[in-house]
């Protein structure tokens, strides 16, 4: 792959070769894709949600398809941040990429006690921290629903963690922009946005709700043009680097979210229809850049009025 | 194994009766990976607004010569009503091959025996054919609602010897394929089984009752394919497991039934 234009750019000091990453939960640990793309063309993985104790998840049917999307409960299914610590970061930790870590709890207390164990680990440079998990009854979304509980959150972690902190923030909210400020504010590095969206999905024939908690969170192309919006005002609110998600299936709609003013996307669902679309995306970022004479990357961030 | 995306081509569409298809597909670009009875494939659903994620198919039987798969496909949905459709000449998206397989030893000393049920028996040609390189005969027991259901017997006879139950007695023996007289006359050294769960339960419960090692199939419902998203995840003794990585194939000795 031949890359022309500089695509390079910088979350708060965290250097990303270029502006294309993945959501977690939607790429494993990069090792269940490492087969379809050179996992070193990324500007950074997001691994699956990490939490202080090991967590079974949800029952089965975690997933139910949508118009032009999925509902999934899958609700945070991990074997634990010391398994992560001895397990699988041995065999994620030389994958030439920004190896992230999306970090989930119950309380304040949980999630900084994650994160100081994650901040132990050399070749992770950053966390993202969900607070906006809508499948989990504590914790999850709790924290991200309200002002308050976000900062509680976000400052906890602050004092245990050093590296780059990215806060996902959830659109399950009234508004989005208020929950950015609050942890901005309470020291977050940057806000990735948006997690899922809540929803539900009914089986007529036995007049029963699909999924086994009865609700999930909706992703895919459906979302998008809440993202984006949300992506928009929260850049123009905040000082802090946006990182923009929700729907993205190729280069337009990741180039969308750079207009939008997010400095990064994350591309989720999508890997799902097609493992190659991320290396596929930062191509067609590229290809944008030549076509319309742009040099850098960071020139088309936020440049929509 | 390597797992890959390719952009197969359809060589011949069989329609086999108003639910069932076959279709072969080759890769025009170069060799088709390596595969093992018991993988799947997740398939691109191409003209339907309706769908979104792809559709987990098994592997039916693979042709290396002619550098053909095939998959056996019920239609259910409307995914597998646009596989269904599909023309010959035309373009199917596989990501492929997904899944462990079955793990059972291929030895022709051994006595193997393959059950099916409904389109479950798809996987289990797959099978069958390696182990007829390998200079075994299993047993297929197959079973169908009734004989309109019965899909592709001779390629099954081709292999092995083929033993068949109806839920309307239409062909072979009438009711379930627990129920025949095959398994009081016969000793089996390995049982694998796809097909609708309780049929499952029931091969299994059959197997543990007289020591036999068996493996089953699971069908459950998937997003990724890849052990990515942990959608597809069964209840097991080691708790949830993705049927799609860690499976799709099962000891029933790792299973809660
Ligand atoms: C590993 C694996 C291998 C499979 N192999 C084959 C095969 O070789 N041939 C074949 O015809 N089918 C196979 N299936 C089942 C097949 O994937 C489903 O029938 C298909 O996904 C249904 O899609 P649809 O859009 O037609 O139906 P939808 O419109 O999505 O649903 C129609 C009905 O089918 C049910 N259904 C949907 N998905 C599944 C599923 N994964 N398992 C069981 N029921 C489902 C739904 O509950 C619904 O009642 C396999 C499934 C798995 C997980
Ligand atoms: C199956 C699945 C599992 C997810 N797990 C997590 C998770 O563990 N932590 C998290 O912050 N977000 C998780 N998400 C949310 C995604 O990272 C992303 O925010 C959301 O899917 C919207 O983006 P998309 O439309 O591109 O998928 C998950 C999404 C899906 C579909
Ligand atoms: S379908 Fe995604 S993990 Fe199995």
């Amino acid at each position: 792959m031949e890359i022309m234009a500089d695509l390079c750019v910088d979350i708060a000091g965290l250097r990303l070769a270029n502006p294309v990453l993945t959501a977690s939960g939607t790429f494993g640990y990069g090792l269940e894709y490492q087969d379809f793309v050179d996992l070193s063309l990324l500007g950074g993985i997001i691994v699956k949600g990490t939490t202080l104790e090991p967590r079974e998840g949800n029952p089965y049917p975690r997933m139910a398809e949508t118009a032009q999307g999925m509902l999934n409960c899958v609700g945070l299914q991990n074997k634990g941040v010391d398994y992560f610590c001895r397990h699988i970061y041995p065999q994620i930790k030389d994958i030439k990429t920004n190896m992230i870590v999306n970090v989930s709890g119950n309380s304040p207390e949980d999630y900084a006690e994650c994160a100081a164990r994650i901040n132990e680990l050399d070749c992770i440079p950053a966390i993202e921290l969900n607070i906006s998990c809508p499948n989990v009854k504590h914790g999850g979304m709790a924290f991200g629903t309200t002002t308050e509980g976000a900062a509680s959150v976000v400052k906890a972690v602050r004092e245990a963690y050093k590296k780059t902190l990215i806060v996902k923030l959830s659109p399950n909210v009234t508004s989005i922009t208020d929950i950015a400020l609050a942890v901005q504010d309470a020291g977050a590095d940057a806000v990735s946005l948006i997690n899922t969206l809540m929803g539900m999905a009914i089986d007529i024939e036995k007049r029963k709700r699909i999924l086994s908690i009865g609700t999930g969170g909706l992703s895919g192309p459906c979302i998008k043009p809440v993202a984006l919006r949300m992506v928009y005002q929260v850049a123009r609110a905040v000082k802090v680097p946006v990182i923009g998600l929700g729907g993205i299936s190729n280069a337009k709609d990741a180039i969308e979210f750079l207009l939008a003013g997010a400095s990064a996307i994350e591309i989720g669902t999508a890997n799902f229809l097609d493992p190659t679309i991320s290396v596929k995306v930062v191509q067609g970022i590229d290809e944008y850049l030549e076509k319309h004479s742009f040099k850098s990357v960071k020139e088309i961030i936020g440049i929509c009025e | 194994m390597m797992k890959c995306v390719l952009d197969l081509q359809v060589t011949s569409v069989e329609r086999l009766s108003e639910r069932y298809v076959l279709l072969a597909a080759t890769n025009p670009v170069g060799p088709l990976p390596e595969m093992r009875p018991g993988q799947f494939a997740q398939l691109r659903i191409d003209d339907s607004k309706e769908t979104f994620l792809r559709r987990p198919i098994s592997l039916h039987s693979v042709d290396y010569e002619k550098n053909e798969v095939c998959f056996l496909v019920q239609k259910v949905g409307k995914g597998t009503a646009s596989l269904w459709q599909k023309q010959p000449g035309s373009t199917l998206n596989a990501i492929l091959p997904l899944g462990k397989g079955f793990t059972m030893p291929l030895s022709p000393e051994q006595r193997f025996l393959l059950v099916g049920g409904g389109v479950g028996i798809a996987p289990l040609l797959f099978m069958g054919e390696a182990m007829q390189r390998q200079g075994a005969r299993p047993v297929f027991l197959l079973g169908a609602r009734s004989k309109s259901d019965l899909l592709r017997l001779d390629a099954y006879r081709a292999c092995g010897d083929v033993y068949i139950t109806t839920e309307d007695g239409s062909e072979g023996e009438k009711g379930f394929v627990t129920q025949h007289s095959i398994l009081q006359k016969e000793k089996f050294d390995n049982i694998a089984v796809c097909g609708p769960k309780p049929m499952m339960m029931s091969m299994a419960s059959y197997a543990k009752s007289k020591g036999i090692p068996c493996e089953v199939s699971l069908e459950n419902m998937m997003a990724c394919g890849l052990g990515a998203c942990l959608c597809c995840v069964e209840d097991t003794l080691d708790g949830n497991v993705c049927v799609c990585k860690e499976g799709p194939v099962f000891g029933v000795e790792k299973l809660k039934w």
